[in-house]
């Protein structure tokens, strides 16, 4: 704890204590990872109960499956929720353990941009099924 | 980034053992940390082998007899030995504890016994609490209102002084916030579960009109959500209270109001 504090400083501890104040946030960060947690308990179940269901069926039969729009609107909410939920728990874990502001501003903004672009990717593949010939 | 290691001025070192058992039945090791600022030296554990029959049955009985008969430079705080004080809060056989409850026979071997974790040390057993009193006086622990002071006492129903049953009994020795890997990582920021566990009892007072105010005050990412219920802070507490819980209620009001 003490290497995060400035030793020499002449400030008094109160001053350290109270920093920059109360960012007024966080509440809305910790509620989303716990609503995106609950929803995936749903999805995930339906996703592991779909791929079994496929488990040997060719290529074809897989794109029907995904064709169907209840397979297609919870495949994209599956997608959405679980890189949603990603993000914000590796964002809590980079706030925990990085302390250069820098580097914790980097880390969390290229989390976020991975996450995004990879459920922007998921979404668009289940359209294109969706959507596709 | 988080450090694994001990900074190279801080790796504990052996220090010297002294004998004082003379050969008595029932000998007890003590490995207690030394540290002391003036002489530049890493710290080291000294080993002290006692008597159990000169003294009391709890580790502050054993350690005041090794400061009065054996080294008085072995320097710690007390004052209450009876768990109502919490000076006498340190890292004993691996659990942060109050060492006047601690009774020697419940520790199997050798009694090993360091300061609080990961707080500065000032010298020995005496950990730096500066910090933590300052964040104390961050959420202003007092009852505060808005309406004029009532001519009498500020009434409360028995329901409502129920609410703070298992909050009032803190006795502010910390033992919980130093056993939080997150108050390890992020203390500067992060309250740590004693601070919070007060302001809670704050909180949920029904007389102080500031309710509010005290949680716009402990809405932020650091000082209240760096806490992921990891539970130490209720394993650790030798008052049996629950601060993981006052955390939680904080956190159900925080969306409540929302």
């Amino acid at each position: 704890m003490a290497a995060n504090l400035s030793k020499k400083s002449l400030r008094s501890p109160l001053a350290e204590a109270r920093g920059l104040g109360s960012a007024k946030y966080g509440t809305e960060h910790w509620w989303h990872q716990r609503v995106t947690a609950i929803a995936l308990v749903p999805l995930t179940i339906w996703f592991v109960f779909g791929v079994i269901r496929h488990l040997g069926a060719d290529y074809t039969a897989f794109v029907a499956w995904m064709k169907s729009p209840f397979s297609a609107v919870m495949m994209a909410l599956t997608a959405a929720m679980t890189f949603h939920h990603a993000q914000s728990g590796l964002q809590v874990v980079i706030e925990d353990y990085v302390h250069n502001e820098l580097a914790k501003v980097l880390s969390v903004l290229a989390v976020k941009f991975v996450c995004y672009a990879l459920a922007a990717a998921c979404v668009f593949s289940v359209l294109k099924i969706s959507f596709g010939a | 980034m988080v450090e694994f290691n001990l900074p190279a001025n801080s790796k504990v070192g052996v220090g010297k053992t002294i004998n004082a058992a003379n050969g008595a039945k029932r000998a007890k090791s003590f490995k207690i940390y030394r540290w002391t600022p003036d002489d530049g030296q890493n710290p080291r554990v000294d080993t002290y082998i006692v008597d159990l029959d000169k003294f009391g049955p709890m580790v502050l009985d054993a350690i005041i007899y090794i400061k009065n008969n054996i080294d008085s430079t072995l320097t710690f705080r007390r004052s209450c030995r009876e768990g109502i004080c919490g000076s006498c809060a340190m890292n004993i056989d691996g659990l942060n504890t109050l060492a006047c409850l601690k009774a020697i026979e419940d520790i199997k071997g050798d009694v090993k016994i360091y300061p609080l974790p990961h707080m500065p040390v000032v010298k020995d057993l005496v950990p730096d609490l500066k910090h933590i009193y300052a964040q104390l006086a961050s959420i202003k622990p007092w009852l505060q209102t808005q309406s004029p002071a009532p001519s009498r006492e500020r009434l409360q129903s028995p329901e409502d002084r129920a609410k703070l049953d298992g909050l009032y009994e803190c006795i502010l020795c910390f033992c919980c916030s130093t056993s939080c890997p997150s108050y390890w990582w992020n203390g500067d920021r992060y309250l740590g579960p004693s601070i919070l566990l007060q302001a809670y009892r704050w909180i949920v007072d029904s007389r102080d009109e500031m309710t509010g105010e005290r949680l716009d005050n402990l809405e932020d990412p650091f000082r209240l959500y760096r806490c992921h219920t990891i539970m130490n802070c209720t394993k650790a507490c030798p008052k049996g209270l629950n601060p993981a819980k006052a955390i939680a209620e904080i956190k159900k009001l925080m969306v409540q109001r929302r």
